[in-house]
């Protein structure tokens, strides 16, 4: 906000005589080149470097172990299915229906009573990042007053989209540094002291960047000091199914909130589990009070949405449908996604054994404990630095590890770099 | 929600702490919640064992959120669909239908997306500026290859979501690093345009355009209102086949309307969604941008594939932003970038590939070109069918010979609100409230049924 201002007031300073640009030239003048983005720039610094030791472990996208990007299966026969066959008519304003029908059982269950009784108010979003977005210009137009608790870390993103739907941030406990694990005491301190009704923000699994997710009892007690404060939960889902490999077990935080009957609001993606990054497909959901309410409450999101891109895009949200609703292409979908869980899981294992057999003075467990894409090595920013200047590894600042880039063929290197850049310490 | 028992979680050891976690009376939030409560709708009890107490369930926060009115041209299919008289007729988003009224899939689309299966090209996240491919051919299509500000790097072009994506992303910019600057938007003009900018909190206003009397331009009124608006005003002009009415400015016109516009230092920002819609030249209905650009004026061109290539539903689009330095050009492309971000990340694809692909290739995009003439070609014969039945349907003596000059889409009828609603309620004929109809819908079998709709609407009703 103070930064707006400070460009804006730079531009108005320059019209000391009340006028407005001479040319667009002295208006841009005043423009400054953005700062890099901290997490897509990584690949965009990793695709401009020419040594052939290169490994990408910086942005979150799954590689299978040649370390090259994978199309699904199931989304190849999906598309086989669609190529020029069905037009390309606007979707509804909402998105793709059955995209969302399938969405909200893979994120509320099957059979849940909140489907059947059409409580949840829900519409097909720009993947996570305009699920998010959606659900925070909302907040903005009918919560004016709430605020939104981030946790320490996150996906850096969030913060850019709250901060630009202008809705106050704070921040919760979460990350303990220490054992590189949940921080669960500040945690709940956090919960406990926040105002009633406070707005969560909440990663439903595998959380990105530390990989630290609270256990099943951790998820219950969490969720029972909810209900004392009356907070609200917005749970991300970026990585349903690519955490344990099981979507219905990653669905578990949801659930438990669902079954103490919290009115949860949620975003989910399916970039990773469907592997559909560059088709921008995903959901946001908003579970009401009753169907009406549900009703209103869609159709204000919609109105949300259409100044933004009228209407979202059909091709991923097809995809995705013709696979969750074909009962053979969706246990091929079930097959593959745990497929890639236990790849990275694999890696995981690789990497801490190759670290302690190169004697690494400090512990690696968290490398195994922690889930999901992402491994919050616990490097500082230095070390990273050494790491892409010396060793040509790219990876995000903040020691932030996308194991979906480590492989058989480069998890020695990547051990060897790191022990030398940490041994040490 | 009633009442319901919850169970806790178990296991003491799963208790933080290992405390006893329920204490009675103990925080304020708590004490007063414990009463058993048990069919009061706003509490629920929680047990483990024999202890119960209260908490207060969530009552939803969203209690008070209104139904939002429907949009009124998206909102128009909406109700299309679900209208069962068989004589119904949608004129209102406008979507190119063929005779039969079917969505066109065109082939060159078809033969791209065969060729993309064929590549097995993988779906990973475009930059945030979107495909490279793309944004060169689509800046090429709009400004010409050979065009001096495409040669030296002088524009700044983002793939956007379709038209509405870029016009938003250029509120964002605009709000960002112009504040307090004004649009002037066109009376009347697309109607979303205003809830993107007041979604963005750029402030707008109105320029003279439609004039009623003569189912033409308001050109003196138009340049008034162009020189009044402070300097430094984003003025949003309808590249070609103006929305909703379908009268564009003559070349001569044109001219005059940049010579105000540099006059007044305001800056130009097009909206072009109809390219090779309007007149079936793609070259041709670029050309209101070129004269600009040919200026050197510094300008904003937001771009749309959805009709011209029926990309509709891929959301497919651009932002381009000519600057007088590259350098300038690379700084804005930075800052559109950090907008675009906290919005959706990166673009979709699969659009972004289609239209490389056909724009990219020779003989694709000269295909494109001759299905580009057949559709245009298709909406003007259209025209003039409707045009023949109404003159010889009415008889008044009414002058429908605007329909002939109107360009693009639509036709501006010149009915009001109350004579559309009848258009819809009697004839079944759906379009906008504003009396815009899409031709695009039309077919030359409905032109008699829609001249009777019109004259009845036009002359029996008020």
């Amino acid at each position: 906000m103070a930064m707006r201002r400070a460009i804006g007031t730079q531009i108005v300073e320059r019209w000391s005589s009340g006028l407005r640009c001479r040319s667009m030239s002295l208006c841009f003048h005043g423009i400054e080149p953005a700062p890099k983005d901290p997490i897509l720039g990584v690949t965009e610094a990793f695709l401009a470097d020419e040594s052939p030791h290169k490994v990408n472990v910086g942005v979150g996208a799954y590689r299978d172990d040649n370390g090259k990007p994978v199309v699904l299966e199931c989304v190849r026969e999906a598309e086989r299915r669609i190529a020029g066959n069905l037009n390309m008519e606007y979707l509804p304003m909402g998105g793709s229906i059955d995209m969302i029908e399938e969405s909200l059982k893979l994120a509320y269950g099957e059979n849940s009573e909140y489907i059947k009784d059409k409580k949840i108010a829900a519409v097909q979003a720009l993947s996570g990042t305009g699920a998010c977005r959606l659900f925070a210009d909302f907040q903005k137009r009918f919560l004016p007053d709430s605020q939104i608790y981030i946790p320490v870390p996150t996906w850096a993103n969030h913060h850019n989209i709250w901060r630009d739907a202008r809705v106050p941030q704070r921040t919760y406990h979460y990350y303990h540094p220490e054992s590189k694990g949940l921080d669960f005491a500040s945690l709940m301190d956090d919960i406990k002291n926040a105002p009633n009704g406070s707005f969560f923000l909440l990663h439903a699994c595998a959380h990105n960047p530390t990989g630290v997710d609270p256990s099943e009892e951790e998820w219950r007690e969490i969720s029972y000091q909810f209900k004392v404060k009356g907070h609200f939960p917005f749970f991300d889902m970026a990585y349903q199914g690519f955490a344990s490999g099981d979507p219905e077990r990653d669905a578990k935080a949801i659930r438990i909130f669902l079954e103490d009957g919290h009115l949860i609001g949620c975003a989910q993606s399916y970039a990773k589990n469907m592997g559909l990054y560059g088709q921008r497909v995903g959901c946001l959901s908003v579970l009401c009070e009753d169907d009406k309410q549900a009703v209103a409450v869609k159709s204000q999101l919609q109105q949300l949405a259409r100044p933004m891109y009228s209407n979202p895009p059909v091709h991923g949200a097809l995809v995705v449908s013709i696979i969750l609703k074909d009962p053979n292409l969706k246990s091929l979908w079930l097959k593959e996604v745990e497929g890639m869980a236990d790849r990275i899981i694999g890696m995981r294992t690789a990497l801490r054994e190759n670290l302690e057999k190169l004697g690494s003075p400090l512990s690696w467990e968290h490398i195994t404990n922690q889930i999901g894409m992402f491994c919050y090595s616990g490097m500082t920013p230095e070390q990273v630095d050494r790491l892409t200047n010396e060793f040509h590894i790219y990876m995000t600042r903040n020691g932030r590890i996308s194991m979906a880039g480590v492989t058989t063929h480069n998890v020695q290197y990547l051990a060897n770099a790191i022990h030398e850049v940490t041994k040490s310490t | 929600m009633a009442s319901t028992t919850l169970p806790l979680a178990s296991g003491a050891s799963a208790i933080c702490n290992s405390k006893p976690k329920i204490r009675f009376g103990g925080s304020s939030n708590v004490g007063h919640l414990l009463r058993k409560e048990r069919n009061s709708p706003l509490f629920t009890t929680l047990s483990t064992g024999r202890i119960t107490m209260a908490v207060a369930v969530n009552v939803s926060r969203f209690e008070s959120i209104p139904m939002a009115p429907p949009d009124p041209i998206l909102g128009v299919s909406e109700a299309f669909k679900a209208d069962t008289n068989s004589a119904k007729l949608n004129l209102g988003v406008g979507a190119y239908r063929t005779e039969e009224l079917q969505p066109y899939v065109l082939n060159v689309v078809k033969k791209a997306e065969t060729l993309m299966l064929e590549r097995g090209e993988n779906k990973e996240y475009l930059p945030i500026e979107g495909l490279a491919a793309f944004n060169k051919v689509t800046a090429e299509l709009l400004f010409g290859a050979d065009n001096p500000v495409v040669q030296q790097g002088k524009v700044a072009t983002i793939q956007g979501l379709s038209g509405t994506g870029s016009l938003r992303l250029a509120g964002a910019f605009i709000e960002r690093y112009f504040p307090g600057a004004k649009v002037l938007l066109s009376s009347p003009s697309w109607g979303n345009h205003k809830n993107i900018f007041n979604d963005s909190r750029v402030p707008w206003s109105e320029y003279r355009y439609y004039d009623p009397k003569t189912v033409g331009l308001d050109f003196d009124g138009m340049i008034s209102d162009i020189k009044e608006a402070p300097e430094g005003s984003f003025i949003l002009l309808h590249g070609c086949a103006h929305n909703p009415t379908g009268i564009d400015p003559t070349p001569e016109q044109w001219e005059k309307i940049a010579d105000v516009i540099q006059e007044k230092n305001h800056i130009p920002f097009f909206d072009v969604a109809y390219q090779g819609f309007a007149s079936g030249s793609l070259d041709a209905d670029a050309s209101s941008v070129r004269l600009f650009t040919a200026r050197g004026m510094e300008l904003f061109v937001a771009q749309s594939y959805s009709k011209n290539l029926g990309l509709y539903a891929e959301r497919i689009g651009a932002l381009n932003v000519v600057s007088s330095s590259a350098d300038a050009a690379a700084r804005v492309k930075s800052q559109l970038k950090r907008l675009a971000r906290p919005m959706y990340s990166n673009p979709p694809i699969h659009g972004a590939r289609i239209v490389a692909n056909v724009v990219g290739d020779p003989v694709l995009f000269n295909e494109w070109k001759e299905e580009m003439e057949l559709m245009a070609g298709r909406i003007k014969n259209v025209r003039q069918k409707l045009f023949d039945s109404l003159s010889a349907k009415d008889k008044s003596g009414k002058d429908w010979s605007f329909i002939l000059r109107q360009i693009g889409m639509f036709s501006f009828t010149g009915l009001n609100k109350a004579q559309s609603d009848n258009m819809t309620d009697k004839w079944h004929v759906y379009m906008t409230k504003d009396g815009r109809i899409s031709l695009a819908g039309l077919s030359l079998a409905k032109c008699e049924y829609l001249a009777d709709a019109i004259i009845d609407s036009f002359h029996n009703v008020s």
